[in-house]
């Protein structure tokens, strides 16, 4: 397949259109439309990142309707571009889509009656924008693409409740402040470098030698603030938990798990394809305080996690504190973080992925989240929790998951370039994951209440009726895409050398160090 | 004559770059700083505008025209003639597009700041149709678009939410972490404490008195009850 590129925009996206068509013939077909057109897309993905793989410089070039000039070699038109990084991330984005839409049918039928058509259309087109954010090879058109995931989010996100309504409207403040100042920012690239093409404006930087450039240096803060304020990080978060927490459960399943980390790619991108190494490294001082902000931040999102009492709202600030790693892991500019920062991207969609899965068929079984009301689960629900729990192994960092790779790559890059405050920081949030998940489990398996008072009777008795205890596990459909991406986490993890020599490929071409310099 | 440049060089001959700042910064203050929702939005709008403003700015050339074909490439126009002529010995088509050439490309503007433009425009509908849209929600959900009452009943339907369904205890207190939400959160709980001291003092009276005036015969009454046997 030539065009595998198109075809991931073109599945999801008259996929939607046929979805939104659909409530006039037949409701019910929207839900088999939208998995057969993720399907499609997923295909096409992993049709992509073979091609990216098998081609001579690791990457695909794609001009949409072929506009091209001699006189512009990159094209006049809008390219995409398939690099290793990319087709790796906008696999896991097509994949987290089509297990979140395989997942969604009861859910969506219980929360959104009769909307189901505008729901997975929004549903498809959120998709389509989060993939083209990472396929792009045009500044502006990513502005667009953010939009259009912004859009379809809020969306997606209010067509809930009420209480869902007002928490998105301080997501759409917020994200349309982020989205805007991303496009200021292009603006001034625009003016210095007169090209829109990410390595058409790399490549004007290195030529006219724009590193000491003041305007560049104001394209870079606007940029990288109206970023940092998409992807949550730490002071910018404040849209996030009211916003994933009320929204529809599949909602929250779907975004939780991309709209962060496909943030994240973009400032990757930015960091490392337009503006280069050797301007964001060494030209601008976000080198020397942005690991500082990364431990204020993860501390205080450690901390917020930790004063929760609702499972979802304790994985939102989770997600927060997940931010700030791959955040660091960046900004300590070394090769080993930078590794560790794009596996976490992969790895953390994952686990959230598990853990929002989990959230949705406990709340689907016990019409809560609190604390309070998962106790005896285990014997409920055995498969949920396991699926659930290897979620939560992975945050926490433990060896088979993808969880402890990606966090020995981050670790590995606080070490060697001297950032220790970073390391302890790491351990820092780890210690917390380890209480926040092991808190769960003990609700789960003993029967002990917050004060530490018995309530069972004696050895393996929860205190609970044998009612509450009966084997009752979730439906097949939602429980066969918890346990894919349990086992997806799990086989990254056995295989994780196969996607980081992937990564390893990607950054060959960036001049990163790779060990720490003694004076 | 030096100040007198620099005057001239940042307010006249650059104004509309400074009033896409001073238009940015009243923007982003509504949206922060504005309490009522419906002007939250037209600030978002203003911030919106104010780039555009600076997009369009960037692509001021003087003395340039339009980027479509200059008067005398249009067939239709004045100097069809010229082409027809051109046209009648058999050299050149007057409907054929006509090879551009450096010098005539100088007297054209950038068009590709302005197209941009077009998509943020549309972008910019869109948000904000969807922004009134959750507006209207939010007063038929809550009756109010003012930040702070909705705040105080939000917060109130959070913790009805959030209620422990084992100890039916509630959460002690939330932890937020934005100014705005600490500085709203102070007045929702200053409101909720009057409201509550207000009505606690009154209904504690209340059945204090209930209580002291109907004590005997509630006893009496319980007592002689039967109890059901099981």
């Amino acid at each position: 397949m030539e065009n595998a590129i198109a075809w991931i925009f073109i599945f999801p996206l008259f996929g939607s259109v046929f979805v939104a068509l659909s409530r006039y013939v037949n409701i019910k077909l929207a839900y088999p439309i939208s998995v057969l057109s993720m399907a499609g897309a997923f295909w096409a993905g992993v049709e992509t990142l073979r091609q990216a793989m098998a081609s001579p410089n690791h990457e695909i070039s794609y001009l949409l309707g072929g506009w091209t000039l001699d006189l512009f070699p990159r094209g006049v038109g809008i390219e995409f571009r398939a690099d290793l990084l990319a087709s790796l991330i906008v696999l896991i984005v097509l994949g987290v889509g089509l297990i979140v839409t395989v997942y969604s049918k009861i859910h969506v039928e219980k929360e959104t009656p009769n909307k189901e058509a505008i729901y997975y259309s929004l549903m498809l087109l959120q998709i389509t924008g989060l993939a083209g954010i990472c396929l792009t090879g045009d500044a502006f058109n990513l502005y667009v693409l953010i939009e259009v995931a912004a859009l379809t989010g809020y969306g997606l996100i209010a067509i809930g409740s009420n209480r869902a309504a007002a928490a998105t409207f301080n997501y759409l403040i917020l994200g349309t402040i982020g989205a805007s100042l991303y496009l200021l920012g292009v603006g001034y690239l625009y003016i210095k470098t007169g090209t829109l093409n990410m390595v058409g404006i790399q490549e004007v930087i290195e030529a006219n030698g724009l590193t000491d450039s003041a305007t560049m240096q104001v394209a870079f803060v606007l940029i990288g603030v109206g970023i940092l304020i998409k992807m949550a990080f730490f002071p910018f978060h404040a849209w996030l938990p009211n916003a994933y927490c009320n929204a529809p459960t599949t909602t929250s399943c779907l975004l939780a798990p991309l709209v962060t980390k496909v943030m994240i790619y973009v400032m990757i991108r930015m960091v490392l394809t337009v503006f280069g190494v050797e301007f964001s490294f060494e030209s601008t001082i976000w080198v020397s305080w942005m690991p500082w902000l990364v431990v204020i931040a993860i501390i205080c999102a450690a901390f917020l996690a930790l004063s929760q009492r609702e499972i979802k709202r304790m994985l939102a600030y989770l997600i927060v504190a997940e931010v700030g790693y791959m955040v660091g892991g960046v900004w300590i500019y070394n090769y080993y973080g930078l590794i560790g920062s794009i596996f976490h991207i992969i790895s953390d969609a994952c686990m959230t992925l598990c853990l929002f899965l989990g959230t949705g068929i406990i709340l689907h079984k016990c019409k809560t989240t609190h604390f309070d009301g998962i106790r005896g689960l285990f014997s409920k629900m055995p498969f949920t929790m396991i699926g659930f729990f290897v979620g939560g192994f992975s945050i926490i960092g433990l060896p088979p998951t993808c969880g402890f790779f990606s966090k020995w790559y981050l670790i590995t890059g606080g070490m060697v370039s001297g950032h220790w405050e970073y390391l302890v920081v790491l351990m820092f949030s780890t210690m917390v994951m380890v209480i926040l998940f092991f808190r769960l489990i003990e609700r789960i398996h003993l029967a002990v209440d917050e004060s530490g008072k018995n309530l069972g009777k004696g050895h393996g008795d929860l205190g609970l009726s044998r009612e509450q205890t009966r084997f009752d596990e979730a439906p097949l459909i939602m429980l066969i895409p918890l346990l894919v991406a349990a086992a997806t986490v799990i086989v990254i993890g056995i295989y994780n050398q196969e996607v980081v020599n992937q990564i390893e490929t990607f950054l060959q071409a960036y001049d990163l160090p790779t060990g720490v310099e003694y004076e | 004559m030096e100040g007198g440049s620099l005057v001239s060089e940042l307010f006249i001959e650059r104004l509309n770059y400074c009033i896409y700042v001073v238009l940015l910064l009243i923007g982003l203050w509504a949206m922060l700083a504005k309490r009522n929702l419906v002007k939250k939005l037209i600030g978002m709008s203003i911030f919106q505008t104010a780039i555009i403003l600076f997009y369009v700015s960037i692509a001021v050339k003087k003395d340039a025209t339009i980027p479509i074909y200059l008067a005398e490439h249009d067939p239709h126009g004045s100097h069809a003639k010229v082409a027809t002529e051109k046209n009648a010995t058999g050299n050149q088509d007057a409907y054929h597009p006509v090879e551009l050439k450096p010098e005539t490309v100088k007297g054209y503007a950038n068009p590709l700041p302005h197209v941009l433009m077009l998509t943020a425009i549309v972008v910019g509908v869109a948000t904000l149709g969807l922004a009134l849209a959750l507006t209207q929600r939010i007063y038929q959900g809550y009756g109010t678009i003012e930040e702070d009452e909705l705040l105080v009943k939000l917060e109130r339907a959070d913790e009805r939410t959030s209620v422990s369904p084992v100890t039916g205890a509630k959460p002690k207190g939330r932890a937020r972490s934005s100014t705005q939400g600490s500085k709203a959160k102070a007045v929702a709980s200053s409101i909720s404490k009057n409201k509550s001291t207000a009505k606690n003092s009154s209904v504690s009276k209340t059945k204090k008195k209930i209580q002291s005036q109907s004590s005997s015969p509630r006893k009496t009454s319980g007592k002689g009850k039967p109890k059901p046997k099981s």
